[in-house]
């Protein structure tokens, strides 16, 4: 009861934008949690001619090899979301602690972490995932892991930046004086104070992770066929565009439609934080 | 109510809405009911403790209010002229013109980025009162007149290149530049030293009387209103508490409020003799740098024995809580060393142990940093119990109460967040964060100066019964005398890096002083009127017997 209070309380006082990506978010990650149960076909099966238009049995049409497209759609954010959603977890976990160690520790360990970081943010990250994933065995794993290791480095910047500004306050030196560990440090006195521009960034970074993933999968190194993800449902589909048949932009615009909602509920969830600061 | 008055503030009401939980919008009146006159060439001094509305009116003024706050009520009349009434483009065109501003901290207030003569005669410039040339050199004039050195080149130094005193001085030329009628001093001494704040009183007095301005003079230090203002109004939440002549409010308080505030001393402390036995805490021969040349300290040697109170005080810059950073160990000194319960402390903190971090605790000026604001009050005051004592749960939250009811707040606050509490109570949860490691040291760098007077005067007051009880010893690093002369045992005088005297209070406090403790001890203004020009000219005739 209390749980749902909460949500209730939190839904009034959210802006309409906010409800807005609420709403289509919550459809898209109920449409992937139950995919089997939603989807009208099975994803891989042909079931019909090649690019048909939109109908009351293919309610999206289907594809270039005639198969349903709404059901690829919905079998395919899957793959979106659990890639782009651990490599962002994994991003975020290695480049706050990282870079909150980085701000904490100061001097040389800092010196040799931010240039570390330096060094892999030289080069340019599409070029380096492609590079590594094309050595790799292509599998789920390798690519989290990959997409998570590259992001990391945006997030350990800022993750950085902004404990530099709260390792200086006297908490944190009066933490220090009582003798705390530097963990006790990181994960109490920096972390809490740290969250609302994680927070905002992570939603950021998720759509990014999106994108890349999509751009990946468009590029072939991506989700291998013939699973899917809405990357490679464009790349798949783009050929149809010379012929005027809509198909690759409908998966197009449910990225679109996805990135956008994250940062509407983001922006809305980040002024609601910042205003919590109170003291600060 | 004569129309010959420059400044009338009749019924003046200026509130803030807030909103509560259920959508109900709540009417919170800051300032209530606030009348009062000024001539030309008159000073009003507003008084008060923080929150009680002085900035505000100052503000009003302005025909400006906070955002979320607004004038609800009254009406300010400059030269007749009902400013309230006006257009925003009209409010801006007075401002800075007929009402100039001058702000706390003037550091803040004065771009980094410009210098400081474009800064000044912006105003004038910007509304086009004078040409650039004009006022550039009026300007000039205005920097002879306050006493900045080097007045024809002053304006082009960069706002980091001049001290603290004389940039709030800066600030009040920039105020004049554009011959205001009216200026609204919002505490413009209280960031400076006792004498750096001397010199800016005696020039903003000057400048009042050279210039026939009127002005708002806003302060919560009743002996520095006392030197400049004709008039004061005392207030207290928002409202007026007395108002009458300066000499009136002085000597002859009718309200209780303004009697407390007139007589606030603290409880004098009776001096401890030293004890023969070796002392809690040695200092010797210390020096101490932050880039490796440059010495904030040079050969600091002191003692301080168990259950007294040491205090140094001395301006800012002269390296008090540069020696605390290397007492506690944030900083090695380049020489000397610190002996402490008879041994010596190790210079980095990282080779100090528990035992030893535990009996060494620290309060710090700004209760607000100094605790996170994500802790609870609980949290935050458990957490060395734990860490020092082991003790956790039930029994962890038994002595946390125990702490709270010692420095009288109670059990209630146990699930507060900091910014739920008043400036007072956070300090004293600081105090009870560094009781609860039980220490036989406790360092206090400047631990009143952020809070007002009595409020400051309930923090000393349970220093002085908590060191009672658990003869805790005291390192009290403060630029306040009168706090010195309260609660001290013995008081190292610093001034630029080094010691200038030390002793037991009562031979620091008695002649023969050498020239800058004599000259610290006449800063402190007191209440009494006429004090300030006494002391310039009892200074001018020793400078011309020298």
């Amino acid at each position: 009861m209390k749980v749902i209070n909460a949500l209730s309380k939190l839904c009034i006082n959210l802006t309409w934008a906010a409800r807005i990506g609420l709403f289509s978010l919550c459809i898209f990650a109920l449409a992937a949690i139950f995919a089997p149960i939603v989807s009208p076909y099975d994803p891989h099966a042909i079931v019909g001619d090649v690019w048909e238009p939109l109908s009351a049995s293919f309610w999206l049409g289907t594809d270039q090899l005639g198969r349903d497209l709404l059901s690829r759609l919905i079998h395919g954010a899957r793959n979106t979301f659990f890639i782009a959603g651990a490599a962002t977890l994994l991003s975020f976990f290695m480049g706050t602690f990282l870079g909150f160690l980085a701000a904490v520790s100061g001097g040389k360990a800092d010196q040799l972490l931010s240039r570390l970081n330096d060094l892999m943010m030289a080069i340019p990250t599409l070029i380096f995932a492609l590079v590594v994933l094309s050595v790799l065995p292509a599998n789920m794993i390798v690519l989290i892991l990959v997409m998570g290791v590259l992001d990391s480095t945006r997030v350990f910047r800022l993750s950085r930046a902004v404990a530099v500004d709260i390792v200086v306050m006297d908490f944190v030196e009066s933490a220090r004086l009582r003798g705390e560990k530097t963990l006790w440090i990181i994960f109490r006195e920096i972390l809490p104070n740290a969250l609302s521009p994680l927070f905002a960034e992570f939603g950021l970074r998720f759509a990014f992770a999106v994108l890349f993933l999509s751009t990946l999968s468009f590029l072939g190194l991506g989700i291998q066929p013939p699973d899917a993800d809405w990357g490679s449902m464009v790349k798949e589909n783009k050929d149809g565009i010379v012929f005027g048949i809509p198909a690759a932009l409908i998966p197009a615009a449910a990225i679109a439609i996805l990135t956008i909602s994250i940062n509407l509920v983001v922006d809305s969830i980040l002024s609601r934080t910042s205003s919590l600061k109170g003291g600060r | 109510m004569s129309d010959s008055h420059f400044l009338q503030v009749s019924n003046l009401e200026v509130s803030a809405s807030i909103n509560m939980p259920g959508d109900k919008r709540k009417k919170i009146i800051l300032v209530d009911n606030i009348s009062f006159n000024l001539q030309r060439g008159e000073v009003i001094g507003l008084i008060g403790e923080s929150g009680a509305g002085k900035s505000t009116i100052g503000l009003a003024a302005l025909a400006f209010a906070r955002s979320g706050c607004g004038i609800t009520g009254g009406s300010i009349k400059i030269n007749g002229l009902d400013i309230l009434s006006l257009s925003d483009r009209e409010k801006n065109k007075i401002r800075g013109t007929q009402v100039a501003y001058v702000a706390q901290s003037a550091a803040a207030a004065f771009n980094p980025a410009h210098r400081i003569g474009d800064q000044v005669i912006e105003v004038a410039i910007q509304h086009k009162l004078m040409s650039k040339k004009q006022a550039l050199s009026y300007a000039n004039d205005l920097y002879a007149k306050l006493g900045l050195p080097d007045p024809e080149n002053f304006g082009r130094r960069y706002p980091h290149q001049v001290s603290g005193g004389q940039l709030q001085r800066a600030m009040t030329v920039m105020a004049l530049c554009a011959k205001p009628d009216l200026i609204i001093f919002d505490e413009p001494t209280t960031a400076l030293d006792v004498t750096t704040q001397i010199e800016v009183l005696a020039t903003i007095k000057n400048a009042i009387k050279d210039t026939g301005v009127a002005a708002l003079y806003i302060t919560h230090d009743l002996a520095v209103v006392a030197q400049v203002s004709d008039f004061i109004m005392v207030l207290r939440q928002g409202k007026m508490i007395e108002f009458g002549t300066t000499d009136a409010i002085i000597n002859h308080a009718q309200q209780k409020y303004t009697q407390e505030l007139v007589s606030i001393r603290v409880a004098e402390k009776i001096e401890q003799a030293q004890p023969s036995v070796r002392p809690l805490l040695e200092i010797n021969h210390i020096d101490a740098a932050y880039d490796g040349s440059n010495k904030v300290l040079e050969d600091v040697t002191l003692h301080l024995h168990a259950g007294q109170t040491l205090s140094i005080v001395g301006e800012s810059g002269s390296g008090k809580s540069t020696l605390a950073r290397v007492i506690t160990g944030l900083l090695s000194p380049l020489q000397g060393n610190i002996v402490f319960q008879g041994v010596e402390l190790s210079a980095e903190l990282k080779n100090r142990d528990i035992e030893q971090l535990r009996e060494l605790q620290m309060i710090y000026q700004m209760a607000d940093v100094a605790m996170n604001p994500r802790h609870t009050i609980g949290q935050i005051i458990g957490r060395p119990i734990e860490f020092y004592h082991g003790i956790k749960g039930a029994q962890q939250r038994r002595e946390t109460i125990e702490l709270l009811d010692q420095i009288e707040l109670g059990e209630k606050y146990i699930d507060r967040y900091p910014a739920e509490l008043s400036g007072g109570q956070k300090q004293r949860v600081c105090i009870a964060r560094a009781l609860a490691a039980k220490p036989s040291l406790i360092i206090c760098d400047e631990v009143t100066s952020a809070l007002d007077p009595l409020v400051a005067d309930g923090i000393l007051q349970l220093l002085m019964s908590l060191q009672k009880e658990h003869n805790y010893a005291y390192l009290f690093i403060t630029h306040d005398l009168a706090t010195v002369k309260a609660i001290s045992d013995s008081i190292a005088v610093m001034y630029q890096g080094s010691l200038v005297r030390f002793g037991q209070k009562s031979a620091v406090l008695s002649p023969p002083f050498d020239d800058y403790t004599q000259m610290l001890l006449s800063s402190v203004p007191e209440m009494e009127l006429g004090w300030l020009e006494r002391i310039l000219a009892s200074r001018k005739m020793q400078s011309a017997d020298h």
